[in-house]
Parts: C-alpha cells; structure tokens; sequence
C-alpha cells in the first residue's frame, strides 16, 4: 500500500513537472472526481466509438469517473437545443461535442462562453501533426478553440462499380462528363444521381460540392467571409448546373432520408450518390462492397471537411478532468482508437494508414494534400443562423427552380448574417 | 386549495407568454440574450419571409381539409353506429383506436403508406394497392407532390382524429331524447326532415366543441409533420411550428422563433376566445 501510495506520488509529481514545463495548470494530485461529456453519438459504431475514447480515458485517469451524458436525436438538432439551455443556464458540462469551425465559433466563441485552447495545442505539438487549413478553421482572432477528434469529408461521390463497368462509363470529374455520363446511364433506365432529402439539408449538401465545383476552393471560401459576392455570376452558374442536375435525381426524392436513398445504389437502380463519408459505414451496413468513390465533379484537389470537435466551457466544474480528456483526444492513441470506429479519419495525419479500411485510406492520403474548405451545412464555414437561411434557400430552389430568387435569398442570408453589406 | 395552482399557472402560462411576447420584440437573433428593442420588425421580417408565408398557407389548407373530413366522416360514421348496427362496441373500439397511438407513431405508418415508390424501386403502400388493383393511373407523388404537400398529412391527421369526432357526436346522438323525435313522427316529419330539421340543430353546440378542438390541433400540428414528412419538397408540407422550432434551436434566432410564438397563440386565440365568450354567455343565461 505504502508503495502504491508513493508510486501515486511519483507519478504526479511527474505529471505535475510535465504540467509546469508545458505551462499549463494542472494538478499535481492525479485527478480524480467526475468528468460530463456531453454527444449526440448514440448509435451504433458513434457510441462504440465513444466508448472506445472513454476507454482510453480510464486507462490513463482511472479515478475518474465519466458522465456519458447524450441526447439522441438527428445531425444534433436536439442535443444542441439541449446545450443552449444548459450553456445559458450556467450549467454547462464538463466538454462537449460541437461542429469544429462557425458554429462553435459564432454560438459559443464570439459570445465568451469558451476557453481558448493554443496553449494546449503548442504543449501537444498539435498544431504541427495537424493541417493548417484545420486549424484556420478551429480558429478565431488568433486562438484555438477547440480539439478535432475526426475528419469526415463532405464532398465525395459514391457509385455503383458494376453500374459504371457495365454502362462502360467512368466517373465524372467535370460537369460536362457528369451530364455525358448522367444521359447515359438515364438512357439504360438507371437513375444517374440518387437524392434523399427529406429532412431538408441533403439538397444543400450537395450544392456546396457544386459551388464548390464552379468557383474552386478559394472562390468557395470567400463566400463565408464576404470576399466572394454571392451575386457573382459564378453563382448563377452553379445554380443553373445544380437545377440541371436535378433533373437527373429520383423522382421519389423528398420521400427518403439520404441513407434510403442509398438503396438505389446497393440495388443497382441508382449510379451515383454525393454524400459525406459516413456513407461508407452504411454501405458496410447493408453489405454492399462493389462502391467506388472519387471526387464529385469539379472537387479534385479539394478537401471539403466537418469535424466533430470538444471544447472546455468557462464554467466547467470539472476543469482538471476536462483538459485531461481533451488530451486524450488529441492524442495518436485516442485518435486510432476512435476513429476506425466511428468511419471517419484522424485529424492527426500521422495516424497509422493499416487501421483503416481503404476509402479512408484514399482519404488520409487526401487530407494531407488537397486544399482544406470548411462545410457549411455541416456547421464548418458559417454561423449556426446563416447554415439554416442557406439550407432553406436551397430546399426551395429544389422545387421552384428560380435561379435568380435563390440568388437573392442567398445574397440575404449573407446580409443577415452581418458578413455581406 | 385552489391558490397555489393559480400561481403556478400565471407564472408558467400567462407569464411566459408575456415573457415570449417581450423577446419578440428585442434584438435577440443569437445565442446571447440581446435585449434591446426593435418593436415590431420582426413581426415585419416575418411576414416578408418565404418560408413563413409557406406555412401559413399551408395551415390554412391543413385546417380547412382536417376539420372538413374530421365533421363529415366522424358525422356520417356516428349517425350509422346510432342506427343500431349489430356489434356496435366492435365497431366503436375500433373507429376509436387510431386516437390512442401518438402522432409521431401515426407519422411513420403513413409516412410509408403514402411513399410514392419510383418506377426503379415499385410502388410501395397505397400505391401499390392502387397499382394491384389495376388503378394504376391514380397513383400519385402524396406528400412529395408540391401541389398535394400538407394535404396528404391532413390524410394522417384525419385518419387519427376522425373516430374522436364520431365519439362526439355519438354521445350528442344518444343525448337526444328519444321523445323528441318521437313527437317529430307524430308530427308528420319523414327520416329526412328529422335527420335535418332535428338532429343536425340540436348537435350544434357538439360541432362547435369538435371544432374547436380539432381546430386548436390543426394550428399547432408539429410531431405529426416532424415524423411523416419533414418540411417536404419546396416546404409544401411545413408549418410554423416546425419553422419556430428550425429556427429557435438550429438558427438561434430567438427573436423570430418567439414572434412565430405569438402568431400561433393568436391564431388559436382567434378560435378559441369566441367560444369562451359564447360558453361563458349560455351559462349565465341557464
């Protein structure tokens, strides 16, 4: 016993030196206590991999005890209304889970709610293991704010192998192949792009690889920081290419959610689906292995990414515990161990490549090369407010095809927003 | 006894209503409370706003088709439950039952009865039935049709709140005494006369009820929206709730999901408030 004690002690005072040396406050005592974390991951391998985290928690601070505290409910929509009560009510837990980039930045950030995390990163050396182009989007007047524990990519185009083999087609990297191709497989009663947007974001998902497409990476950015005028005629342009593309969908679009509308391309009816990488696991799912992926038309070289990230609220009663667990998930071994899991890749580009399957092979290769843009729809590149008034617009268009009206809800949307003039 | 109710109910009803009504008038469009005032702009922005003139069309539909189908198929199957059929307790259970599952359960079932299917994957649910039937040239989008949208949940409504209406007015049936259309015969009236001159007048104050009630449902119809068809395509089947709840918690936009707050309380204000006044009125004079 009197070992272990001393033992204890050794370690901590270790710990604490460490904790001195990379200037952050820590304990010198190991910590103990409880820890909230607070996720909307509540289904199969999310929670898996939630767990696997917590695992990798305990094995380091086993004194800890870890609230697992989820809301179940689609893309977050309840566990964030959840949060803001929680947030504004003072109560706040321990760390939570929240898209990196504007909406954590404009809903927490920007109102104070929020402890900035840079010293955090240069202790860690993370912002040497990960792409600058992530950390410009954890960023907000010079600081971090928040730890990515994943990378899934937005912008990639799932086909059918066999569809493609059999049509003798390839997939398209243009807009002009994709309407080749999409006649092709149309003429063979094959729907070409299979669409499930029910619930109202799909369609503005796959717009943003359209934007995307037509005005390339820096073009994209400056629509969310007002260098692009989103009157431009480049909008125009993807607008009318977006319209055109509609006209080769499903025609029982608006009935299904995304993932229903994957079995067109499970069952062979369907050729192409754009979709986030999240759609690999629910090919796994339905085990369905002859898919293929490539960038959607116009997106090669061009990352287009969401991150779930956690952050450390000023009122965290458990502060000690909370920078413990967003060390753990920084790390290489909290990142390797949730990460095959959940389906998405590590933030770190030094994961090791042999624990993943091969899409997210493909996509690490890509996360280290391809120019990095923020999501909007998944709460990357625009305020929580301005991701919901772009949705709509874009939901609309899908049935009133009035190119010049969306422009003008999209041109206000950026007014509201208080980025556009 | 009856004190501490009172208080509870003034602060969590009437005060948060009047609380709700004060952040509608405020700047408040992000997370952080923002109290300074800005009148009525944005009841003015509301009503500008695509989405919001959208849903209040479609509560206007929604409530003309639900209450319309509700009276008349909650009427008829009344009055041929009263005619005495054999098994009626059979029948009434049954027609009863649909009120007993919530809406979100309702959603999904009519979510996939009314999936329009595609000429890849066959049709699914009624139109496949319509298909086996050889009604093939009916089948139709339902709820993915722009020009159908609300209506077709006003199907699942309908289908849920009907045998409600029948229960209504079976009990408003069976409260007519049997002297009255006793003496109606004797007097010479035939079925028909009976049927219109006596039993239809005399059920009134139940189809005033039924429409208030179905009536405040209509208005505030959000679950059976979220679970069957989301906003729909082109938002053919939103309604403001669903756009309050979008925009509070996605948006954050506190100021404009408590101005839509404040419409709905109106519009059910607008139903309900005369019926008080007409109920509070008839008491007095009994």
């Amino acid at each position: 016993m009197g070992r272990y004690v001393g033992r204890c002690l050794a370690v901590a005072g270790v710990l604490g030196l460490l904790a001195a040396l990379a200037g952050l406050p820590l304990a010198a005592a190991a910590p103990s206590g409880k820890l909230e974390i607070f996720s909307w991951w509540t289904a199969g391998g999310e929670a898996e991999a939630l767990k696997a985290l917590f695992d990798v928690y305990h094995k380091h601070y086993p004194a800890v005890q870890i609230i697992n505290a989820t809301v179940a409910g689609g893309a977050g929509t309840n566990a964030k209304a959840v949060l803001k009560t929680r947030m504004l009510g003072g109560d706040p837990p321990d760390s939570f889970q929240v898209h990196a980039g504007h909406e954590l930045i404009d809903t927490w950030v920007k109102t104070g709610y929020m402890e900035p995390l840079t010293s955090l990163f240069k202790s860690e050396g993370w912002d040497r293991v990960m792409p600058k182009g992530l950390i410009d989007i954890l960023s907000y007047r010079g600081d971090i704010w928040s730890v990515p524990v994943n990378i899934h990519r937005a912008n990639v185009l799932w086909y059918n192998r066999k569809v493609f083999t059999d049509a003798h087609l390839s997939p398209p990297a243009t807009f002009d192949e994709f309407f080749k191709v999409a006649d092709a497989l149309k003429a063979k009663g094959i729907v070409p792009l299979v669409l499930g947007d029910k619930e109202g974001w799909e369609a503005g998902h796959t717009f943003e690889t359209v934007l995307i497409g037509v005005l390339g990476a820096e073009g994209y950015r400056g629509l969310w920081t007002g260098k692009t005028s989103w009157l431009s005629p480049k909008v125009t342009q993807a607008l009318q290419i977006f319209q055109r593309m509609l006209t080769y969908t499903n025609s029982d679009h608006a009935a299904l959610t995304w993932d229903e509308a994957g079995q067109y391309i499970v069952s062979g009816k369907g050729a192409m689906l754009i979709m986030g990488d999240w759609t690999n696991g629910w090919f796994t799912s339905k085990h369905f292995a002859d898919y293929g992926w490539a960038p959607p038309p116009g997106n090669a070289g061009i990352y287009d990414a969401l991150s779930d990230s956690f952050g450390l609220p000023k009122k965290a009663r458990d502060r000690q515990n909370a920078l413990a667990w967003l060390r753990v998930l920084g790390s290489l071994e909290g990142q390797e161990a949730f990460n095959p899991l959940k389906g998405s890749i590590c933030a770190r580009t030094d994961c090791n490549p042999k624990l993943f399957t091969p899409y997210q092979q493909w996509a690490m290769q890509h996360w280290k090369t391809d120019t990095i843009v923020p999501s909007v729809i998944h709460g990357a590149a625009a305020s929580e407010g301005w991701a919901t008034e772009y949705k709509d617009a874009i939901a609309l268009f899908v049935t009133s095809h009035d190119v010049a009206g969306t422009q003008r809800a999209l041109e206000k949307a950026c007014v509201n927003a208080g980025v556009c003039k | 006894m009856v004190a501490p109710s009172v208080a509870a109910i003034a602060v969590f009803v009437y005060g948060f209503v009047g609380w709700t009504g004060y952040v509608s008038l405020t700047r408040w469009n992000d997370v952080l409370p923002d109290y300074r005032w800005v009148g009525v702009r944005t009841y003015v922005d509301l009503f500008q706003n695509f989405r919001f003139q959208i849903d209040l069309l479609n509560t206007a539909k929604f409530t003309v088709a639900f209450l319309a189908a509700c009276l008349v198929i909650g009427f008829g199957l009344a009055v041929l439950l009263d005619r005495g059929v054999r098994g009626e307790s059979v029948f009434r259970t049954i027609y009863l039952a649909p009120l007993a599952i919530s809406f979100i359960v309702t959603g999904v079932v009519w979510r996939w009865l009314l999936n329009p299917g595609s000429p890849q994957l066959g049709s699914v649910g009624i139109n496949l039935l319509l298909e086996r039937l050889h009604l093939g040239f009916l089948r139709t989008g339902w709820y993915t049709d722009p020009r159908i949208g609300i209506l077709a949940v006003a199907i699942a409504a309908t289908w849920q709140m009907s045998g409600y209406t029948m229960a209504l007015y079976l009990a408003g049936l069976r409260s007519i005494p049997e002297d009255l259309r006793e003496a109606a015969r004797v007097d010479g009236a035939g079925e028909w006369q009976l049927f219109w001159r006596i039993l239809v007048p005399l059920l009134q104050p139940i189809t005033l009820s039924a429409v208030i009630i179905l009536g405040h449902i209509s208005l505030k119809i959000f679950d059976l929206v979220v679970a069957m068809t989301g906003p729909g395509p082109g938002f053919s089947s939103d309604v403001p709730a669903f756009f309050m709840f979008d925009t509070t918690f996605r948006g954050n936009h506190f100021a404009q999901g408590a101005a839509i707050a404040e419409v709905l309380l109106v519009l059910v204000a607008m139903l309900t408030v005369p019926y008080l006044i007409y109920s509070t009125r008839t008491e007095v004079e009994r």
